[in-house]
């Protein structure tokens, strides 16, 4: 077994794209994932035309701007060149402030603009109305005396908890490690057996009196260790470089991880033993893992907003139990004793996917 | 009684429709070289892979040292070693760790094993590789890894399929003392090959054709088996001659080999005179014949024709 498991590091060692698949890959999609896909909406392109052309009028367009959720990339003369810009997608709204726009606001206190979107982003289009909103709400009791503004007497004062700011960054970051391990993991076990038949060694390890179970632990021991390497910096990157909190035990993640990864790793080897080809292996794993792990997973759409059929398949993705687990740990720091089911859940898959590997592996020629 | 290394009872393997091989019965004594010959086709691989028990026989079975192979394949494991013919060593891995790796998977001893290794990389003379990954190594070294692999747990019995398949001459003359040495020492071996000229170092061989066995003995008493005699000649004009030939009696077969024919007579010495006078009616000359050694090949290519026609081959004294 200890054999196989130093051949097996061995040979992962020296061969390169392993390593880079192993080491380099995890780092690059966490950091390309951790920059780029923020579902925050910030720099929303705004045109403006400001057919009023007061202070006030200039005042709500600094507010617009100050915001940080909005920059006005032009200023508009007529209405035309509105519908160009959305048409091109060169802005993402515009705002219209009507010639009677001061006017308004002296004589009655109350003054109409209008927000014109680009709703085709239906995600950006809904988010960039409520920051328009939140910005008007401030910018009239800014300029208006308290009373008119207290009409609104009952205001919810929200507060959100575990992610206070609601940077997605904090969100993604550790549901990324999950869905990560989910890819590579597979990944890399897939390629272990078939690469033995391919090659003929398998045949020649077939003839040798050691026991499967043996061919299968021994081989996935590095692979564990691999993946524990990975979950270490990618919570190093998320910790220091995106500044995601981390709450709970470290230790609990790494327990957490190395269940998780049993089942992976072994699915990887399943996919291997019955598939026999590498190409095919690594599509497969791509397919069962990737797919499901990034979309039904509860990384990106909430599970509870999926149609309920989909609600039940994320049930079989390992990723969601995982998900559940590390967003808990990092970022509302509870232990085991909120997190057994999930937990049960990854120990479920362990079992199948070790189950799965083991039936799977014969060492025999078909 | 039984003496017996390998005992093969009624072997069979198919592969859907195909039979590979059919019915195969034969033993193989302890410490003998026993050879398995015949075509591409044959079904020595399968044959070999199924007394390795990598592979399930279909029916049949076959006893190493009383295990059967069937019925305990992991059993069998520990006293065999199996070459394939490709041996899959692990490229990645050097000289020294392949070797290094096979000693653990068969649980060599600490205490025994510098010793082994000393000796192997004497005869494979690959010490001074050591370092080398295994996929540096030029195709005969590779055979000569593959082989210090299979005995670094000193086998009983050692299954090698086609060990000089592409393999320059002087590596598989190499090859071949390695074999000879490890019979000198008790090993049972049971190796297939190809080439003829090979099967002749056997100390007996079984003659395989489309999965079935159609001879078994000693090489040189297939030879005297085959009851006729082997004439080398050459003619003024072979092409014609080796047509014409076809169809004459006393004739078993004739081929041409280079510029002379290679003519298996049936009965006697008059049957050459009668099939010479036919020759030279065709106006062809005869210009020098002389009576050439037969074969493995003629033997084989006689049984596969005998038995083609439905003649039994002929088995003769199967000790």
């Amino acid at each position: 077994m200890f054999a196989i498991a130093r051949k097996e590091a061995i040979q992962l060692v020296r061969d390169s794209r392993s390593m880079i698949l192993a080491f380099l890959l995890p780092m690059l999609l966490i950091l390309v994932f951790g920059f780029a896909i923020t579902l925050d909406v910030r720099n929303i392109r705004l045109a403006v035309l400001d057919e009023s052309m007061t202070p006030e009028s200039r005042h709500l367009v600094d507010a617009f701007e100050e915001s940080g959720y909005f920059s006005v990339e032009r200023y508009l003369d007529r209405h035309g060149e509105a519908d160009e810009l959305l048409v091109g997608g060169r802005v993402t709204a515009v705002l219209v402030i009507p010639p009677a726009f001061a006017a308004d606001l002296a004589a009655e206190g109350t003054a109409r603009v209008q927000l014109l979107l680009d709703g085709s982003d239906a995600n950006t289009a809904t988010i960039a109305l409520n920051y328009a909103d939140a910005i008007s709400h401030d910018f009239s009791s800014d300029v208006l005396p308290d009373w008119r503004t207290a009409r609104r007497s009952i205001s919810p004062e929200l507060r959100v908890w575990y992610n206070e700011t609601l940077e997605s960054r904090n969100m993604i970051v550790p549901g990324l490690i999950a869905v990560l391990m989910s890819i590579i993991a597979a990944m890399l076990t897939s390629l272990t057996i078939a690469r033995e038949w391919e090659r003929g060694t398998m045949e020649q390890l077939a003839a040798t009196p050691v026991h499967r179970v043996e061919v299968i632990v021994g081989k996935l021991m590095p692979y564990v260790g691999i993946g524990l390497v990975d979950v270490a910096l990618a919570t190093l990157v998320g910790v220091f470089l995106f500044d995601v909190p981390l709450r709970g035990s470290v230790s609990l993640l790494f327990a957490m991880t190395f269940l998780f990864l049993l089942g992976a790793l072994g699915f990887g080897i399943f996919l291997s033993a019955v598939l026999k080809s590498q190409v095919l292996a690594i599509q497969a794993s791509i397919m069962v893992t990737y797919l499901p792990a990034m979309l039904l997973s509860g990384f990106i759409y909430a599970i509870a907003n999926m149609p309920p059929f989909l609600q039940v398949v994320s049930y079989a993705i390992p990723a969601r139990y995982f998900i559940t687990i590390t967003r808990g740990i990092f970022l509302k720091g509870v232990g085991i004793e909120t997190l057994w089911g999930s937990a049960l859940g990854l120990a479920v898959y362990a079992v199948i996917g070790l189950g799965l590997a083991l039936h799977a592996f014969r060492k025999e020629l078909a | 009684m039984t003496s017996a290394a390998v005992s093969v009872r009624g072997l069979t393997r198919r592969f859907g429709e195909v039979v590979a091989v059919e019915g195969l019965s034969f033993e193989v004594k302890t410490g003998e070289l026993f050879g398995i010959v015949g075509p591409d086709g044959a079904g020595k691989t399968t044959t070999l892979r199924m007394l390795a028990g990598v592979m399930r026989p279909s029916g049949g079975d076959a006893l190493i040292r009383g295990r059967s192979v069937v019925s305990e394949p992991e059993a069998v494991k520990p006293h065999i070693a199996y070459m394939s013919q490709r041996f899959g060593l692990y490229e990645d891995l050097t000289v020294g760790e392949n070797i290094a790796f096979y000693a653990e998977l068969y649980e060599v001893p600490r205490s025994v094993l510098p010793g082994r290794l000393e000796r192997l990389y004497e005869f494979s003379q690959l010490a001074p590789f050591e370092g080398r990954l295994a996929g540096d190594l030029s195709g005969g070294m590779k055979q000569k890894l593959g082989l210090c692999c299979a005995l670094v747990h000193e086998p009983d019995v050692l299954l090698l399929d086609e060990p000089t398949f592409g393999v320059d001459p002087i590596s598989r003359r190499d090859l071949w003392l390695i074999v000879h040495d490890m019979v000198a020492r008790g090993t049972t071996v049971i190796v297939s090959t190809a080439y003829m000229e090979e099967a002749e170092r056997c100390d007996r061989v079984a003659l395989m054709n489309r999965g079935r066995l159609v001879g078994l003995d000693h090489p040189r008493r297939l030879h005297e088996g085959l009851g006729g005699e082997v004439i080398s000649v050459r003619v003024s004009e072979p092409r014609r001659a080796v047509e014409w030939l076809a169809g004459v009696p006393h004739v078993r077969s004739a081929a041409l080999l280079g510029d002379s024919m290679r003519i298996m007579l049936g009965d006697g010495e008059e049957a050459w005179s009668s099939v010479r006078t036919s020759l030279e009616e065709q106006g062809i000359a005869v210009l020098e014949a002389a009576p050439a050694r037969p074969s493995l090949e003629d033997v084989f290519v006689e049984l596969v024709e005998r038995e083609r026609s439905g003649k039994n081959p002929e088995r003769s004294g199967n000790d």
